[in-house]
């Protein structure tokens, strides 16, 4: 067992050349969009695209998607451990830092498209409970509280391991010491850990669906033409789980190439989540339908120029961009045998990401540029600083990424342990299906 | 406790937009200059709207001054997070520029657009600034900020007084005697976007009858 896990401590105990590399660039692909940002605090927000009447958009964009892929870690590690699916155990951990870090750039977009970010306070101070950005503030508080709660919970019998393992600098030594809290794995630790992970996991299901109803509540509570919908909870609940699962394929890809984790990230691991992300473009794809279809028989002005802005109009490239991206190229790669490979489900899964990226852009621009009344102005151009801040928000979910996996066990060494023991004592057939399953 | 209301008369309207320039000079609306205002940043507290509809030679051309709405039922106020856009007792939504966080979403909110962004610092041309109303306050950038009915004066607005062709009327829509109470209630009076159920207190008479 200690040769097979010995992938498993090298990326924390050795450092080599491709780590200073990678957070070199991200490091000067961050710099570009720190200037970014300080041009738009000393200018204002006049650095941006932004307009009457498109008060909104990339950022809110952003803003939408990082949350939506937060949802990664939630089914992933908490639906998956509820329903006890054995799979789920390599894995868990990456889902669950997806999630930390999304929700890091979902409000860091939020904060960077306030006009007054030095009075972000006075949601504190002078909140009011009527307003759905102090629901949105409220779940994702909790969300993060929780999410992180849940992600440091299994972390802890990972962390003794490592303090007890030598060789380690001081300073690493320490932290795992202090971050352990004296774990030293008796019955009664085991059983108070798995007990609290298990509420965690119970609890954060609810907390994660109702963060991404919240978001979409920010839009569905106006009366603005084709935000005002009653579907907009379970749609923007649906298309975070997807875009979830996409950017859980990508990183469990970059993980096991370097990190070599071929063993542990298996391609049944691959082809479980296509699978998953397959049920999820038919979902997206009956929701979206459901929406479009229903505004178009209605037939109400204000609506139709939004609908006909998107079907035929300037956002037409985007949005059939979105329908190949998010259901045709999915439904043709994911539903046969011979292409839902391992590669086919990495090259899908960024393609749904960019799709989910404009389905989230498709909903915040193309409403505000069909106001009701005349407008002189019904168009919205990102300048290089909005670019420049999505660029730099990649970079810094990239940056966290590589930063926590340096000095914590990407992959959860106890719980993969446990997994193997438990296979051990079953049945034989069982774990004949097992193997034929790998 | 007086509810103020107005009304225009789109028949004696003749599109002049006195009433714009008065209320820029009025409330110290910042310049926006050539290139921000192509962008769609400029700040109208007040604009004249125009339309024009049907098909050469059968056209139309439509004028509609529109100030704040001043909504008895404003979805702006609703959803700001932070208590900056309120309604006082008047009847009038207005703005607590220190408060505001800029978020934005008062302005997405309003249907009739009405709401402006400090995209930048408030400037002015030339010796422009020296004009300044010592009345009303300057707004910082990055907080949102609108028509006040001209809150430090009433209950004469400044968009009304520069009328010339007679065409704006203000008053209390309590009052039951008053001319805009009685101009609300008259064959010719609309509102805009009446079917959104925000209750707008701007009337309009409409033109032709």
């Amino acid at each position: 067992m200690e040769d097979r896990e010995a992938v498993l401590y090298q990326p924390i105990e050795k450092t080599g050349r491709g780590f200073y590399v990678v957070v070199g660039i991200l490091g000067i692909i961050l710099a570009w969009a720190a200037f970014a940002y300080s041009r738009q605090l000393t200018i204002g927000l006049d650095v941006t695209g932004l307009n009457r009447p498109v008060y909104w958009g990339l950022y809110i964009t952003n803003f939408v998607f990082f949350i939506g892929i937060s949802h990664a870690g939630t089914l992933v590690s908490a639906i998956l451990r509820v329903f006890g699916a054995e799979w789920r155990r390599p894995i868990t951990r990456a889902a669950e830092a997806i999630t930390v870090f999304a929700l890091v750039l979902g409000t860091g977009n939020i904060m960077i498209d306030m006009g007054r970010p030095d009075r972000l306070l006075n949601i504190l101070r002078h909140g009011r409970l009527q307003s759905p950005l102090v629901w949105d503030v409220t779940s994702v508080s909790i969300y993060l509280t929780a999410s992180l709660t849940y992600l440091y919970l299994p972390l802890i019998p990972d962390l003794a391991i490592l303090r007890d393992r030598p060789g380690l600098p001081r300073w690493r030594q320490w932290l795992y010491t202090k971050m352990s809290l004296g774990w030293t794995g008796t019955e009664k630790q085991k059983h108070r850990l798995e007990r609290l992970i298990g509420i965690m996991a119970v609890l954060i299901i609810p907390i994660a669906v109702s963060v991404h109803t919240v978001v979409s509540w920010v839009f569905a509570m106006t009366v603005q033409p084709m935000w005002h919908s009653t579907i907009f909870g379970p749609y923007f609940v649906i298309g975070a789980i997807f875009s979830g699962i996409a950017t859980l394929l990508i990183v469990m890809a970059i993980l096991r190439r370097a990190f070599n984790l071929y063993s542990y990230i298996t391609d049944q691991h691959f082809s479980n989540l296509g699978l998953l992300l397959l049920v999820f473009a038919f979902l997206w794809a009956y929701f979206t339908f459901s929406e479009y279809l229903t505004e178009f028989y209605g037939n109400e002005p204000a609506g139709m120029r939004v609908l006909f802005a998107k079907l035929t109009e300037e956002f037409s490239p985007l949005f059939w961009a979105m329908w190949l991206f998010n259901f045709i190229v999915p439904f043709i790669m994911l539903s046969n045998r011979r292409t839902r490979t391992v590669n086919g489900t990495i090259i899908t899964s960024v393609l749904i990401n960019v799709g989910m990226w404009l389905e989230r852009y498709n909903i915040v621009v193309p409403t505000l540029t069909r106001p009701r009344l005349p407008s002189p102005v019904t168009s919205y151009t990102p300048t290089w600083a909005e670019w420049s801040i999505l660029l730099g928000s990649f970079a810094l979910f990239a940056m966290l990424y590589v930063v926590f996996s340096k000095i914590f066990p990407i992959i959860s060494i106890w719980e993969v342990r446990e997994g193997e023991e438990l296979a051990a004592h079953q049945s034989p057939p069982v774990q004949a299906a097992e193997a034929a399953a790998d | 406790m007086p509810q103020w209301g107005m009304v225009i008369d789109l028949d004696r309207c003749v599109a002049c937009q006195a009433c714009t320039a008065a209320c820029r000079a009025e409330n110290n609306v910042s310049f926006a200059g050539p290139e921000d205002t192509q962008l769609g940043r400029a700040i109208f507290w007040h604009e004249v709207l125009s339309e024009v509809t049907g098909e050469y030679p059968n056209v139309r051309g439509t004028f509609i001054p529109r100030p704040c709405m001043h909504c008895e039922n404003p979805p702006c106020v609703r959803v700001c997070p932070v208590g900056a856009t309120y309604q006082n007792e008047e009847g009038l939504v207005l703005q607590r520029y220190e408060r505001c966080i800029g978020c934005r979403y008062c302005m997405v909110a309003c249907p009739y657009a009405v709401r402006f962004f400090n995209w930048r610092d408030p400037q002015w041309v030339e010796n422009m600034g020296n004009y300044r109303n010592p009345d009303v306050p300057i707004r910082p950038k990055g907080v949102v900020e609108k028509c006040t009915f001209c809150s430090h004066r009433l209950p004469v607005p400044a968009c009304n007084q520069a009328c010339p062709g007679n065409a704006r009327f203000f008053g209390d829509l309590e009052d039951p005697d008053s001319v805009v109470s009685q101009l609300a209630r008259g064959p010719r009076a609309f509102r805009l976007l009446e079917d959104l159920g925000t209750e707008p207190k701007v009337y309009y008479l409409r033109e032709g009858a």
